[in-house]
């Protein structure tokens, strides 16, 4: 089945989605570092409550994609649609009012050194809302005691461990309760067991507040266990949507390989190699001021 | 969100309508402070709250304090479904004195 296929059927028959318009919309998603492009016509629907799990390899424009789902980046072309408002056009007011009803959690936590947790995450309470410090201690407190954090709203990011950590930008992330909630890859660097109660979080926390969520994960346990669908991108491209079950049974040959976790051999371009080699970039059709990073 | 306070045998029902959300909150912090420092009981009706978030709910966990401290007592009634979800989320059930309806907590002499 081809990616355009498959989303068409997943979006009209959605599994365990209201039939309410898309939280999030992608139509025609470009993007590029400098001169080489990341992310070639990307089309996404995310439908309310949706745990969207988007995976791929090293260098595949999942972290690419994620940095425009969340206004960090701007597109080369195309429309990027969150809860009704194309970010790719909106006023700063616009903006503003849209960030109170989104969350991001992360890789790294992201947490301010200087600041200690229940600061931290009274952070984006003290930008967006004119609330009582009582009341904002209580909400980031109530906050670490749904992230099983609780007791450690005075200590220092530096005295948290990977996984605390992870658990603290979750708490920072939802502070303001919002409708979407992105993930960074939330089990990278974590052990098995803690990273499995984190996909029981993510769980949760879907389940009792309704949450829409984008999950960028390249573990493969992780993503079949809290994902409704799965995005699969692939040099810049979307190779597949479906639900896990139909993940699992696709005989392409590339998902097959990210499935077992098989290295393979990237084909090259050998004439952008050569650019990029020889220092030599030809004009891009409309290139971002971004810095490259890991996918 | 609208607010009606009434008296029921001498203590006050806070009756609530509609959503709690952040720029509610305030002012729903202060109702249920100032019921509770005038020393009563007090019951909050949530039956006809739509939606109620986490500063909603920081508002009844400070009066809850205030009342322990005022030695009062402070009792939810009739949680939908919804905000119970969230309730138990943050284990608050395990906290708040939660009733049916009204009935059963006069009953039960909240």
């Amino acid at each position: 089945m081809t990616a355009q296929a498959s989303q068409l059927t997943s979006a009209q028959e959605p599994a365990a989605v209201s039939p309410a318009a898309p939280v999030i919309r992608v139509e025609g998603l470009q993007a590029f570092y400098g001169a080489q492009q990341v992310l070639f016509d990307v089309d996404l629907t995310v439908m309310p409550g949706e745990i969207m799990v988007v995976m791929g390899g090293s260098g595949s424009g999942k972290s690419t994609l994620l940095r425009h789902l969340v206004g960090l980046s701007r597109p080369a072309a195309g429309r990027v649609e969150l809860l009704g408002l194309d970010i790719t056009r909106a006023r700063s007011m616009e903006m503003l009012a849209l960030r109170r009803k989104i969350g991001v959690a992360f890789q790294g936590g992201a947490l301010f050194s200087s600041m200690n947790v229940l600061d931290n995450i009274m952070l984006p309470l003290r930008e967006h809302a004119r609330l009582d410090r009582k009341t904002m201690e209580i909400m980031a407190r109530l906050k670490l005691e749904v992230v099983n954090l609780a007791g450690a709203d005075a200590l220092m990011p530096s005295e948290l461990s990977g996984g605390m950590l992870k658990r603290a930008a979750v708490a920072r992330a939802i502070i303001m309760d919002p409708t979407l909630l992105f993930f960074d890859e939330p089990s990278a660097g974590l052990d098995p067991t803690v990273s499995s109660a984190l996909d029981d979080l993510i769980l949760k926390l879907r389940e009792a507040m309704n949450m829409t969520m984008v999950v960028v994960t390249h573990e493969l346990e992780s993503a079949f266990k809290i994902a409704d669908r799965i995005t699969i991108l692939d040099q810049g491209r979307i190779l597949l949507v479906d639900d896990v079950a139909g993940v699992r049974r696709s005989d392409n040959p590339r998902i097959q390989n990210l499935l077992n976790r098989r290295s393979e051999e990237t084909e090259v371009d050998a004439q952008a190699y050569l650019q990029r080699l020889t220092g030599e970039t030809p004009t891009p059709p409309a290139a971002t001021n971004e810095t490259p990073e890991a996918s | 969100m609208t607010e009606v306070i009434r008296d029921e045998e001498g203590r006050f029902v806070v009756e609530l309508e509609g959503e709690i959300d952040l720029e509610r909150a305030p002012a729903l912090r202060k109702t249920l402070l100032d019921c509770v420092r005038r020393g009563r009981d007090v019951l909050v009706d949530l039956s006809r709250v739509t939606y109620i978030d986490s500063s909603g709910i920081a508002s009844l966990v400070e009066a809850l304090q205030d009342a322990g401290k005022s030695e009062t007592r402070f009792g939810l009634i009739a949680i939908s479904p919804e905000v119970m979800r969230v309730f138990e989320l943050a284990r608050l059930d395990k906290v708040f004195t939660i009733h049916p309806d009204l009935g059963s907590a006069l009953e039960a002499g909240a």
